[in-house]
């Protein structure tokens, strides 16, 4: 738990005030000015305007709108769409893993009935039978999860930690389970399918092309981040922190633990449905994957990846899943493989996800010492390359010989022949896998060195700037 | 009486596999507080080695030989995975087994590719063991039982009569004074996670070619298993053994009954046509709904007794 504790919340308020010269130590507690004293301004003033938020806000912003712009092929629109899609629905989960120490293995039973519900509720307005506008279904979608959260929710945030995660996958199976049951419902095997442009049309706009429900998804993707982060400056997303970091105390304080976890739950669950909402629109048709248990992992393993201990981690980790379901499944039939492997260096070595990464390395960045380790850094990506591409061009082997035997023993593999049946090609393969783990190993060596004496530089400038 | 005696001894042996599943991880769960997510995924890896060992020595060996396998890598990963991550708390360690299961799966799809595999019952243990009211029951069945039976004494005897079971008991509560006695606890916990693995994969051995030995079958008792330890009480050797026979027996029960609420209200007087109200809800048979059983069960036990049948903390 401790790994996903050393989080912002508290420090943005310490930052806050360092920038406006209060000492550190005493978040909110401003020293009174002496009028006509402190007159002329020696420092900048970031209230009533914090102007580094409307700078991320603003880019943020920016970025959702130029992005189609930039990259304009229908295919790069079809994955922004899904990137949107994903980060709503990977920020709704931290909610619950990174904010709420709650590692659920269910989250998509969530988001798949917001897309049930948002699909069905589709099909009703174009029978004609209600109008709503399309653009507010995934809100419908996100009301019905909330519903589910509050009848499932119940059973599973009686408990917390490693019982919550069994009881969660449990009922994710149920409702999987479920599914198979209720063909009226769930489709069965061919799913629901829909059509998006039906309803009112205000302004022209039908959801039609790609590029307005692109702008749709973007709208929905801003106001769900904005909202999920102003949840994180509430006093109950606060209180969830607190719920995760030292249940005990919470409850001697006088709150109920499981209370505060079943609303932030039931939170969770609306955003995840908004983005199951959202998938049905994009895609027209819901099968019952969608609220399968490999799905659910998906969600729980790129969140990690992203980063769970900051904010904007899971906004790396949906750009991630969308990248890495489509575009390296299309590379390699191994990808799972390299998932895992990522995914299990990742815990055992960064467990603060990409996000951490960054976020450590911005730090040494801030005291001016990045340029010192940069070549580390070139030395550590060649010989990690050298080293995935001998292990890749066995896995790829392995691969090949196992599915597309009736091929041929020979591969391309990086735009080079190889014979998978060759005693050399797997010598080769091996002997590039152990020279570039060897070389790694040693520059590896060079880089802790490296990084352990800034960052106690680092520990005793801060030291140094608390006394000044 | 014929469908309630037959279905009883398949419930039973069925229910017996999965407390060898459940015993494992149990054992993880109460020592080291991990719940090894990747437990079904050591099951599999048994069933898949025993079929290559069969091949290359015959069953009984590979009875042994899987399991001592399977355990050397599950000790191993604990050694040099779940050792590291140890400090960092139990969201951490249950991440790193996620992550195992991926790779396990992968891994098995790469070696023995992603159909299933062709892993028989061996001669010797083929045919009927008796014939109940006309049906015959196999002996690989009873043979099951049997392993499952020895398998519990054998960790009851362990656990309880022999030095380095006190140790694991001492350590399962008070690790710091146990180390402080001068017994090496890391050992004692990578010996406790690579024998539950193991375990888990003399339940593949015998379970592998009872059913189906695929990439899918870690996936098809996975969360029952876990169904199963939360039922139990976690941490609760017993009280996994009771819930793993319970289940076993409600669910091969439930697949065999060819009833629906239609029936049942039928009989009340209550008329049902497609026209009611949740007829699709109505129109469910019992077998239908057997896979979801233990779920509900689950859902039912964390209403009414959230420590679970004979657990003893809640969670």
């Amino acid at each position: 738990m401790n790994t996903l504790s050393n989080i912002e919340p508290g420090s943005e308020a310490e930052r806050e005030n360092r920038r406006a010269g209060v000492p550190m130590g005493l978040p909110g507690a401003a020293p009174a000015r002496v009028p006509g004293r402190h007159s002329r301004k020696d420092y900048y003033e970031f209230k009533p305007y914090n102007v580094g938020r409307w700078i991320v806000w603003g880019g943020f912003a920016l970025l959702l709108m130029v992005a189609p712009m930039l990259f304009t092929s229908s295919l790069a629109h079809t994955m922004l769409s899904q990137m949107g899609i994903a980060i709503i629905v990977c920020l709704s989960y931290n909610m619950i893993l990174g904010q709420g120490g709650m590692l659920s293995f269910g989250h998509a039973v969530y988001s798949g009935m917001g897309a049930f519900l948002a699909i069905h509720t589709l099909n009703l307005v174009s029978k004609g039978g209600w109008p709503i506008p399309v653009s507010l279904i995934p809100v419908v979608g996100g009301i019905s999860s909330m519903f589910f959260a509050v009848l499932l929710g119940y059973v599973t945030t009686k408990k917390a930690a490693t019982p919550f995660a069994m009881i969660t996958l449990g009922i994710g199976e149920l409702v999987w389970a479920s599914a198979l049951m209720f063909p009226e419902f769930f489709g069965g095997e061919g799913g629901i399918s829909g059509n998006r442009v039906t309803g009112p049309k205000p302004l022209g706009i039908t959801f039609g092309p790609q590029l307005q429900l692109y702008y749709l998804i973007a709208t929905y993707t801003f106001v769900c981040t904005a909202l999920m982060f102003a949840f994180t400056r509430t006093p109950l997303g606060r209180m969830i922190n607190a719920v995760r970091d030292n249940p005990e105390r919470v409850e001697f304080v006088g709150y109920d633990t499981q209370k505060v976890r079943y609303i932030v739950f039931i939170l969770s669950a609306f955003f995840a449905g908004i983005s199951g909402g959202l998938a049905a629109l994009n895609f027209e048709i819901v099968t019952s994957e969608v609220v399968g248990g490999p799905r659910s992992g998906a969600y729980l393993l790129f969140t990690f990846l992203g980063g769970a201990t900051f904010f904007f981690g899971p906004i790396i980790g949906g750009v991630l899943m969308v990248l890495a379901g489509v575009l390296l499944s299309e590379l390699t039939k191994a990808w799972l493989l390299y998932l895992g492997l990522v995914f299990l260096f990742m815990v055992m070595y960064a467990p603060g996800g990409i996000a951490s990464l960054i976020m450590m390395n911005l730090r040494v960045a801030s005291f001016g010492r990045l340029k010192e380790i940069w070549v580390s850094y070139l030395a550590l990506a060649v010989t990690a390359l050298i080293a995935l591409i001998g292990a890749a061009a066995m896995i790829e082997m392995l691969y090949h010989l196992k599915l597309n035997a009736a091929l041929g023993p020979e591969l391309t593999f990086m735009g080079a022949r190889l014979n998978a049946h060759g005693v050399d090609t797997w010598f080769g393969a091996i002997f590039v896998m152990l020279t570039g783990i060897g070389m790694f190993e040693v520059a590896r060596r060079h880089y802790v060195r490296q990084w352990g004496e800034i960052q106690e530089y680092i520990e005793k400038e801060m030291k140094r700037r608390e006394t000044l | 009486m014929e469908f309630f005696t037959i279905s009883l001894l398949n419930g039973i042996s069925y229910g017996l596999l999965l407390f060898m599943l459940c015993s494992g991880l149990t054992l993880i769960f109460s020592m080291m507080g991990v719940l090894n997510f990747a437990h079904a995924s050591f099951y599999m890896l048994g069933a898949y080695f025993a079929y290559t060992a069969t091949q290359l020595l015959g069953f009984f060996p590979a009875l042994a030989v899987a399991p001592l396998l399977v355990g050397l890598i599950g000790a191993l990963f604990e050694k040099f995975a779940l050792r590291r991550v140890h400090k960092f708390g139990h969201v951490p360690e249950l991440l790193i087994t996620f992550g195992l299961s991926f790779i396990l799966l992968e891994m098995v799809q790469l070696v023995w590719g992603t159909s299933s595999v062709d892993y028989r019952v061996p001669a010797a243990l083929d045919g009927p063991l008796f014939t109940i009211f006309g049906t015959q029951f196999p002996m690989y069945r009873g043979f099951m039982m049997l392993v499952a039976l020895l398998m519990l004494v054998a960790l009851w005897l362990l656990l309880t009569r022999t030095r380095i079971g006190l140790v694991i008991q001492a350590a399962l509560t008070h690790p710091d004074t146990v180390e402080a006695l001068g017994h090496n606890v890391p050992r004692v916990f990578m010996l406790v996670f690579g024998g539950g693995c193991a375990l888990a994969a003399l339940a593949g051995v015998i379970g592998g070619n009872a059913f189906v030995t695929e990439p899918g079958m870690a996936a098809t008792v996975g969360s029952v298993i876990f169904v199963v330890v939360v039922v139990g009480g976690m941490g609760s050797l017993a009280g996994a053994f009771v819930a793993s026979l319970l289940i076993g027996i409600i669910q091969t029960f439930a697949v065999g009954v060819d009833a629906s609420l239609i029936n049942g209200l039928g009989q009340l007087g209550i008329d049902i046509t497609p026209q009611t109200f949740g007829y699709p809800l109505w129109k469910l048979k019992i077998s239908q709904i057997a896979p979801i059983l233990p779920y509900l069960f689950l859902v039912l036990i964390l209403i009414f007794r959230p420590k679970g049948l004979l657990g003893t903390r809640e969670g």
